[in-house]
């Protein structure tokens, strides 16, 4: 996989969705800020805003490239969401990727066989989808990532997995990081910064 | 050849065979025989007010009143591909874009038909525009109906895959192109099925009129299979053109997936 240069920080100036008012925050490159809050609290929409999924306030910046200037789909690919409850639309797992085929060093990472590729979807577990969407999105490299909750459907030892894969190439690829979490053993973890979301506005904590 | 016209008393021996299958489904229970009724009741109130219309304007035979005859056709069909969908866009958009796609599609075929394949004089004489219009208007109507259906429902349940595809930096045209696929195709089937299985499983309708009033079977057999060809042209641009337009409609400037501009029928 080529591994080209980071852009940069990801800031948020101003976002605001819907109960969330002007929220203001700089992750920068390799750094991973974790973010928490009741559910309904807002956390997802959050993430939906910064990828441009839904209509929002405000405005986000990678490095020097500004959302509301780039186009959507460009700018999806580079800060890239992954969300807690992933889609496939083909048949098989390994057509989901533009190479045909998932990258062996992240399957063998995740304790994937290298088959996996060919698994029908149908046959997939939650674990087993949560674990391969991860590896499609970061197979397309993006250059920021917004994880919502990327281990809920995993088991003690594949969250050790997970993680310890996820945070090796966030530091390697140097990628601004906004992680929805719960487990607050999870959150001391992998967090350098953890955000809690309280009545519509976001403290540290 | 002569015509048998029809006395009234004659419909009325028919109309007893209605209130016979309305009887029949009464003691079955079917729980129909209000909506039998009321739609046979439509049937001779719609078609006798249809043909009161029809013989004036024949009578008159100016384009303007064939004009004014085609956009009323053109709008409650418009009404129609709305009232179909379950999930329609909102402010005005279903009706807008089933009706626009619909106008195009079947006003530019029925014109071409009449003036390079049929060529009456003047091009717009009623006998043949209204019919042909008529026609093509039902099964573009249909193809539209079904389409925008398909599009909207498909999309309001899928909506998690089409942002996850997003989400991984795919375009929307690309996000929903399963979707749009399948919804221009379920509303091209019918008229395929139509057509592959004319005069097999059913003879046609147009074709039927025509040889009970008179014509050779051998010319109606001719206009039946220029009218499925014009339908399945008329139905498959415009089915095409409405769902089309009216995936464009579900994303916004920012590629967004709007099921907020979709609103739930009432009815």
């Amino acid at each position: 996989m080529s591994e080209s240069k980071p852009v940069g920080d990801l800031e948020l100036e101003n976002v605001s969705v819907g109960e969330l008012d002007s929220v203001s925050q700089s992750i920068a490159a390799g750094e991973i800020v974790c973010l928490s809050g009741a559910s309904g609290s807002g956390k997802t929409r959050l993430l939906r805003a910064v990828a441009d999924l839904e209509p929002h306030g405000g405005d986000c910046l990678l490095g020097d490239i500004r959302q509301s200037e780039t186009p959507a789909h460009r700018w999806r690919a580079l800060v890239m969401m992954i969300p807690a409850e992933s889609q496939w639309w083909h048949e098989t797992v390994g057509e989901h990727f533009d190479a045909g085929d998932a990258p062996g060093e992240a399957l063998e990472a995740l304790d994937l066989p290298g088959e996996a590729t060919s698994w029908s979807i149908d046959r997939l577990s939650s674990g087993e989808k949560q674990r391969l969407a991860l590896i499609r999105a970061l197979a397309r490299e993006p250059r920021a990532l917004l994880l919502d909750e990327p281990t809920a459907n995993l088991d003690a030892e594949s969250i050790q997995r997970v993680e310890r894969w996820l945070l090796e190439i966030i530091e390697r690829r140097e990628l601004p990081t906004l992680w929805v979490a719960h487990d607050a053993e999870q959150i001391k973890r992998v967090s350098n910064r953890h955000l809690l979301i309280r009545d519509g506005r976001l403290q540290e904590s | 050849m002569s015509i048998i016209d029809l006395s009234w008393w004659e419909l009325a021996l028919a109309s007893l065979l209605v209130l016979a299958l309305a009887a029949t489904s009464h003691l079955a229970r079917l729980g129909m025989v209000r909506s039998l009724l009321v739609a046979a009741a439509r049937t001779v109130i719609q078609l006798a007010l249809v043909g009161l219309v029809l013989e004036l304007v024949f009578e008159l035979g100016r384009l303007r009143w064939i004009a004014l005859m085609s956009v009323v056709m053109l709008l409650v069909a418009g009404r129609e591909v709305m009232s179909r969908q379950k999930y329609r866009l909102s402010g005005g958009w279903a009706f807008g874009i089933g009706t626009l796609s619909m106008f195009i599609s079947a006003f530019s075929v029925t014109i071409l038909t009449l003036i390079v394949i049929i060529g009456p004089d003047p091009w717009y004489m009623p006998q043949y525009s209204i019919p042909i219009l008529g026609m093509l208007l039902g099964n573009t109507m249909t193809g539209v109906a079904l389409g925008l259906d398909r599009l909207t429902e498909g999309v309001r349940r899928q909506r998690s895959l089409i942002e996850n595809r997003l989400m991984l930096g795919q375009p929307w045209d690309m996000a929903v192109g399963e979707i749009r696929r399948d919804a221009v195709r379920s509303g091209l089937i019918p008229v395929i099925n139509a057509m592959a299985a004319a005069g097999i499983v059913s003879l046609p309708g147009m074709m039927t009129g025509q040889i009970l009033a008179g014509t050779p079977p051998a010319i109606a057999v001719k206009y039946q299979i220029l009218i499925m060809f014009v339908i399945a042209v008329g139905t498959g641009f415009g089915t095409l053109a409405a769902v089309s337009a009216g995936a464009r409609r579900l994303f916004d400037a920012r590629e967004r997936l709007r099921l907020d501009r979709l609103t739930v029928a009432s009815d």
